[in-house]
């Protein structure tokens, strides 16, 4: 059976590891490829990275990054962050990610998600959906919202209704971030989770407000997720992925206990 | 030296950092003559089926791999390159390359796991290799590790040549092979030290070969 994946979320801006409460402030906290390799020791199952850089400068410094992190870490990883077109994808996956994560770009040009899977296969393209609670509406029936650019920016989209739509388009996985969950630490949104899960066939990430094992036990119990992201917890040491196993295989729930 | 197929398959770069990581030279190559030169090979891939059949016939690496098999290099297929050493895929409707006799088929989307949800597919993540038969490939290799897996069709080879079986909604063959010939599902490459395990013993018995020979 299928463990349940526990994913670090290493935040990138211009070489170095940030992170952020609710898409702001974000500060300074370490060597990404350093966290990596620590995180692959400890048995993390996959690591997502994403480069919230601005500068084309910065950009060249993120895909020397990747390529330092593949050559530390026998484990997959997944890229994402500013990436627009085909090419941005093929120049993350030949530094040696395993898969792309597209966002906002994708909502802008849901084609990118297609292409991208004829280019390098449906496992390649995880697309990472921001998503914020909102009062339903006929156009937004689930009373879930996509929002881009990190969040500031309203679509009109219905959250179950784009999920459907990518898994038509060929995305591999979605990354379900709840908006407003993030940095909260109070749990993942699980109806969110839930609504997605049943919506897809495809494996769902819950995203977003994780402050203890036991909102990760929820996320892949009641949320029906194939795996869980994290990063505060850990990023601060409060936690460690170990004892975070632990708990959820004294929990029930199947997890990598040996690596 | 191992060679690593180029057949611009997606992982090969992967394997290869793998390999080196291990100290094992190794070298991605599309030329015949270093390829049937190598102590082994190593016939990754990721992607569909019939895409992965027209790169390899295009570059005529089909009849080298059936030349390698037929000189008795020894040869390890990862993931794709698993699937399209049997005689049929159902991606696609695909005749592939037909080293090793039996099919690959799509996971039925009805399925349901342990919890009685429906699986997920792709199967994606981590799932335990149970060792059905005894194998180089697996020495040192706890029973039921774990290891990382990406795909939507599973093989069913001949069953005297399976090795391991893995659970996803049913048993599937996730191992299969007979000394100098293996395939497994999933990406040794990408599955922490387990997986560099089993790439370091195909090392081992490559140079065994070579030496014998």
């Amino acid at each position: 059976m299928l463990s349940k994946r526990i994913i670090p979320c290493l935040d990138v801006r211009d070489g170095r590891l940030t992170k952020g409460v609710k898409f702001t402030g974000n500060v300074d906290i370490g060597d990404p490829v350093e966290t990596a390799r620590r995180y692959y020791n400890e048995g993390a199952d996959e690591i997502v990275f994403y480069d919230i850089t601005a500068s084309a400068e910065g950009r060249g410094i993120f895909l020397d990054v990747v390529e330092k992190v593949a050559e530390a870490i026998a484990i997959p990883f997944c890229v994402g962050g500013g990436l627009g077109s085909v090419a941005d994808m093929r120049a993350v996956l030949l530094a040696g990610a395993e898969k792309v994560s597209v966002n906002s770009a994708a909502v802008k040009n849901p084609a990118l998600i297609s292409r991208g899977a004829e280019a390098f296969g449906s496992q390649a393209v995880v697309v990472g959906m921001d998503v914020q609670r909102v009062t339903a509406c006929p156009s937004i029936p689930s009373g879930y919202e996509i929002v881009i650019h990190g969040g500031r920016t309203p679509t009109g989209l219905d959250a179950l209704a784009w999920a459907g739509r990518c898994e038509e388009l060929g995305a591999g996985e979605l990354c379900v971030n709840s908006i407003d969950a993030d940095g909260t630490k109070e749990g993942y949104d699980l109806p969110l989770t839930r609504a997605i899960r049943e919506t897809v066939g495809i494996p769902v990430i819950a995203s977003g407000g994780a402050g203890s094992p036991e909102h990760l036990v929820e996320a892949v119990t009641t949320g029906g997720a194939s795996a869980a992201l994290i990063a505060s917890i850990v990023h601060y040491g409060e936690y460690t992925i170990p004892r975070i196993k632990e708990y959820m295989h004294r929990r029930g729930c199947k997890v990598r206990l040996a690596w | 030296m191992i060679a690593i197929l180029n057949y611009d398959s997606g992982n090969q770069t992967s394997v290869s950092r793998a390999l080196s990581s291990l100290g094992l030279e190794n070298r991605i190559t599309d030329d015949p003559a270093v390829i049937l030169g190598a102590h082994g090979i190593i016939f990754p891939g990721v992607g569909a089926a019939g895409q992965a059949m027209g790169h390899l016939g295009a570059r005529g690496l089909d009849r080298v791999l059936r030349q390698a098999v037929e000189r008795g290099v020894p040869l390890l297929g990862i993931c794709l390159g698993c699937q399209i050493l049997l005689e049929h895929s159902e991606e696609g409707d695909t005749p592939t390359l037909g080293l090793v006799r039996g099919r690959t088929q799509r996971f039925n989307a009805a399925l349901r796991d342990e919890e009685g949800e429906t699986i997920a597919i792709p199967h994606m993540g981590w799932n335990s290799l149970e060792q059905t038969r005894q194998s180089r490939l697996f020495e040192g290799i706890d029973p039921g590790a774990e290891f990382y897996f990406v795909h939507s069709y599973y093989v069913v080879p001949e069953p005297s040549l399976v090795l391991g079986m893995t659970r996803h909604g049913l048993d599937f063959c996730s191992a299969f092979g007979r000394d100098g010939l293996w395939a497994v599902q999933f990406h040794a490459e990408k599955s922490g030290r387990p997986g560099l395990r089993l790439l370091h013993n195909f090392a081992a018995y490559c140079k065994e070969i070579g030496n014998a020979q």
